[in-house]
């Protein structure tokens, strides 16, 4: 049964592939969303964090749809159009539940989607997504662009902890690899050139798994249009407003232990000790347990548990498995916020 | 932090094992019908998708043995590679034959295993070319041309990731122009692309120096290139390939067998808040300087591209190589200048001269990896090369091969020796010229000294002494006819350096030849061959890298005292003609006669 419907949507896909092949129009396709799409610069570029990413123009007046992520936590964020005019944008409002937000530029007259005639497509439509990724794009520039199929539409169904969303709505998961960095923001429309979803954040999946995927506009449609008018701003998002960019990384002492001296190439990762009245002491971590695990990545060493710490956002979960005798034991942080 | 990588092919060993798919569509399709038509589910395959189906094969099968599978002569690695004429010539990417030395083993998808050998490098622009030998009937690409390419397009990018094949049957992928004309920051030392395609077409380990080809089957781009990030060193669907139209630019300089180097306007350009590109800082000894550009200005366009953001100018000086001449239009106070500029060397050769035949240092590995043991590593095992082509490879320094060089300058030589038997003659050379008012102008050639005398200047030029550019304004007039002397009488003997350069188009715009170039102290010589019938059609001779040389044009030969000698000499200095001379005489005088001026 499964095997069926399966063929049956790769023949539809390949149906639909068909008839971009036939469009003598792809390049004008492309050509004409381009301009709907702009490159967001703001803050990041500490570890993992790019601080570049993508945004969609949803109205003639600037108001641009982009992903609610750390990028937006500087006070101004720049947004470069695709005839390369840049702007300082500001976040008028912020739906973590969506895990979205709505810049606002000073411009007039822009080429714009319109969030009332959005799409809706099922598994085997082709698509093409557009974005900033890798900050290829700069100026003038046009933003990339990818193409693929719909894979599957279902609900979100991320990994916790570092690679933590909000968001647990549909998606579209897609057969491209779409969502690398800078990508979250960008626009993945139909191959004519219908929106149909935002690009969302990097998401790692269970097995060391990246996914593709963007959220349909119908499921963000209404948080835009409170956010516009007024409804919701950044201040009564109860997660956005208390979310700050940590620019330090974290060491073990903010979970309320050390760990050994990192003396020689690949010192293992023991706990050296435990600060009395701390989190790690009330979750019961002991000296000279030896951390194996963090968030799920194997800690070959002191140097690569503190890469890990690096890498944390505050709110995440920080699990750490640890070998105490032959017990492997699992206890769970949450990353303070500053 | 994101690396943007080159891919590394060596990395093989280290590359764990991974699943692939693979997909036949003719087996999904006839599983599809069949299923659908045990439930009365009436599929329509429309035409349209088996014809784009049928070209897609029909094209694969016309373009898939011009494709080249390199390994290491010991087979330790490899990558692609693809054959561009029939005599066996091979672009690929720097990087696959860094440190693989003069030979290598080369597979096409006749299975057959073939002998190659290293031909020219382009560190800069991550381009080499190789040459397959024992056949002078290969298969090869169409090229085509890759400032047509638009985002949207399909492409093909085929090669030997992962060295899957072992029959090298190249591996095929399909996917779309994500960008055209890129600029990809430099990657570890000097390694920059620029100009690029990029593609979310599979580009992965083992694909670097394999072709990109678009819908019809031409050759528009050599794979080379993507970004890595976290998800690993693997396709994350942004893959960049070299330009087709920058590699040709560069094919007869790689052929030469030299390490090719890259330009430089000898300027810095910045952009502004309001969009403009300006130069930020110029080198006072630059040709664009002498040319009249001064910081502060605003480039409009630059090899006839416009010029809107500081990557779209890096993008046009990346395709170009040094001492090519191409059109600089810039503006001061709302004026517009319109100048030809003849890029200068971006490296200096010792910082280019890295030997070919070591192993590529590893910049783009941030952490300190601890050396894989690999057994017997130091045990050299030399490959096995037939005798017959161990002839073919000659090292030198700054030269990947001198065995091509030195053909070429053979090739061009043989038509300079058709003026005639010059070191026969007396070496007091007596020239009788007139200009195009019908004055006289006279110069006198002496081993030691010439001198000129027309309308009622006289110039003198000692050889012992430092050059100059006499007679005022041409450059260096007498400087350039002493060279050409030279060049007719003993060119071994007398240059310091004497190498074959590649090709360009004369003065910029005009017809593609063939450059020598020769040098002796600080002055410097470029030699034009006209590509269509070798012969040569001018010079170019600078007393230093900070003066305007003095251009001579050949426009024809004719007869004079039993050698060919040019008929007409015109002569240009700066953007400015200097005169127009033609030759009424050559004469031979023996200095020590009696009566000799």
């Amino acid at each position: 049964m499964i095997s069926r419907s399966l063929f049956i949507l790769f023949s539809i896909a390949s149906l639909l592939n068909c008839r971009f092949t036939q469009a003598e129009s792809a390049a004008d396709v492309i050509a004409a969303v381009q301009p709907k799409v702009v490159k967001i610069f703001g803050a990041g570029g500490l570890k993992n964090l790019a601080n570049y990413g993508s945004g969609i123009i949803v109205s003639p007046d600037g108001h641009i749809v982009t992903v609610w992520n750390h990028l937006l936590d500087s006070d101004v964020v720049s947004v470069v159009l695709y005839d390369g005019r840049r702007f300082f944008g500001r976040v008028i409002g912020t739906d973590s539940r969506k895990d979205v937000a709505i810049l606002k530029i000073d411009a007039k007259e822009l080429p714009f989607f319109d969030i009332n005639q959005t799409s809706q497509v099922g598994p085997g439509a082709s698509i093409l997504a557009f974005s900033n990724v890798f900050k290829v794009a700069t100026g003038d520039e046009p933003v990339t662009v990818m193409q693929g199929v719909v894979s599957a539409k279902t609900e979100l169904a991320a990994r916790r902890g570092r690679y933590k969303v909000p968001y647990d709505g549909e998606v579209y998961l897609v057969d491209a690899v779409t969502n690398n960095p800078g990508a979250a923001g960008g626009a993945l429309t139909t191959i004519d050139g219908r929106l149909l979803g935002m690009l969302g954040r990097e998401l790692k999946g269970n097995n060391n798994t990246w996914l593709n995927y963007a959220i349909p506009m119908s499921e963000l449609q209404q948080s835009i249009e409170d956010i516009v008018a007024g409804k919701i701003s950044r201040k009564n998002d109860p997660l956005a407003s208390s979310t700050k960019l940590k620019t330090k990384p974290y060491k073990s002492t903010d979970f309320g232990f050390f760990v050994v001296p990192d003396v020689v190439a690949r010192t293992p990762a023991f706990v050296d000790s435990i600060i009395d009245d701390s989190k790690a002491e009330e979750l019961g971590l002991q000296p000279d347990d030896l951390i194996v695990f963090a968030n799920g990545e194997l800690v070959h060493s002191v140097k690569t548990f503190n890469e890990v710490l690096g890498q944390l956002v505050g709110g995440d979960d920080l699990q750490l498995i640890v070998r105490r005798g032959d017990n492997l034991i699992t206890i769970t942080f949450i990353v303070p916020r500053d | 932090m994101i690396e943007q990588q080159e891919l590394r092919l060596r990395d093989f060993a280290q590359l764990c094992v991974l699943a692939v798919l693979v997909c036949d569509p003719q087996s999904v399709w006839s599983q599809s019908t069949s299923i659908a038509s045990t439930n009365e589910v009436k599929l329509v395959v429309p035409d349209a998708v088996l014809h784009a189906e049928q070209s897609r094969i029909e094209v694969i099968d016309r373009v898939a043995s011009s494709v080249v599978a390199i390994f290491a002569p010991k087979g330790e690695g490899g990558g692609s590679g693809v054959l561009i004429s029939a005599d066996g010539f091979v672009v690929t990417n720097f990087h696959v034959v860094q440190g693989l030395g003069g030979f290598m083993k080369c597979g096409l998808n006749d299975g057959l295993v073939y002998d190659a050998v290293l031909v020219g490098i382009d560190p800069t622009g991550d381009v080499a070319v190789i040459k397959l030998l024992g056949r002078d009937d290969f298969p090869f690409a169409e090229i085509g041309d890759s400032d047509t390419v638009r985002m949207g397009d399909w492409t093909y990018a085929m090669g030997n990731p992962f060295l899957l094949a072992d029959d090298f049957q190249p591996t095929v992928t399909y996917g779309m122009v994500s960008g055209t004309h890129r600029y990809q920051y430099p990657a570890g030392t000097f390694l920059e692309y620029t100009d690029c395609i990029q593609v979310d077409t599979s580009i992965n380990p083992g694909n670097s120096g394999g072709p990109l080809f678009n819908d019809n089957g031409q050759l528009i781009g050599i794979n080379g290139r993507i970004s890595v990030e976290k998800r690993g060193r693997v396709n994350v669907g942004a893959g960049y390939s070299i330009s087709i139209n920058q590699v040709m630019h560069f094919l007869d300089h790689l052929k030469s067998g030299r390490i090719v180097d890259h330009a430089t306007l000898g300027a810095t350009v910045t952009s502004t808040s309001d969009g403009t590109v300006v130069v930020a800082k110029i080198l006072d000894s630059s040709e664009a300087y002498r040319r009249g550009l001064r910081e502060g200005d605003e480039l409009i366009s630059f090899a006839g591209r416009p010029v809107r953001s500081v990557n779209q100018y890096k993008n046009i000086l990346g395709i170009y190589p040094k001492g090519w001449t191409v059109p600089l239009s810039y503006q001061r106070d709302g004026k517009r200048f319109d100048v030809p500029v003849q890029l200068a060397s971006l490296h200096r050769q010792a910082e280019l001269a890295g030997d070919p035949s070591q192993p590529p240092s590893m910049p783009d590995d941030k952490e300190d990896k601890p050396p894989i043991p690999i057994p017997h590593l130091n045990l050299e095992k030399k490959p096995e090369v037939p005798e017959e082509y161990l002839s073919l490879y000659e090292e030198k320094d700054g030269y990947a091969n001198y065995y091509f060089n030195f053909q070429m300058q053979s090739q061009l030589m043989a038509a300079i020796r058709q003026w005639g038997d010059f070191k026969a003659q007396p070496r007091m050379w007596a020239l009788d010229l007139r200009n195009q008012q019908g004055e006289p102008f006279q110069i006198r050639m002496q081993p030691t000294a010439i001198a000129a005398k027309f309308a009622n200047e006289f110039a003198v030029l000692e050889l012992t002494e430092e050059f100059t550019d006499a007679p005022t304004g041409s450059g260096g007039l007498l400087a350039a006819l002493e060279q050409l002397k030279q060049l007719l009488l003993d060119p071994y003997n007398f240059f310091t350096e004497f190498y074959y350069v590649g090709s360009e188009p004369l003065d910029g715009t005009g017809e593609r030849v063939n450059v020598l170039y020769s040098s002796k102290g600080l002055l410097s010589t470029r030699w034009y061959f006209s590509q269509a019938d070798q012969r040569c059609v001018g010079f170019d001779t600078a007393i230093d890298e900070e003066h305007d040389a003095c251009r001579i044009r050949i426009p024809a030969l004719k007869e004079f005292s039993g050698v060919q000698f040019p008929s007409q000499l015109h002569i240009l200095s700066g953007n400015e003609t200097w005169a127009i001379l033609d030759v009424t005489a050559l004469n031979f005088l023996d200095p020590t006669a009696k009566g000799a001026p």
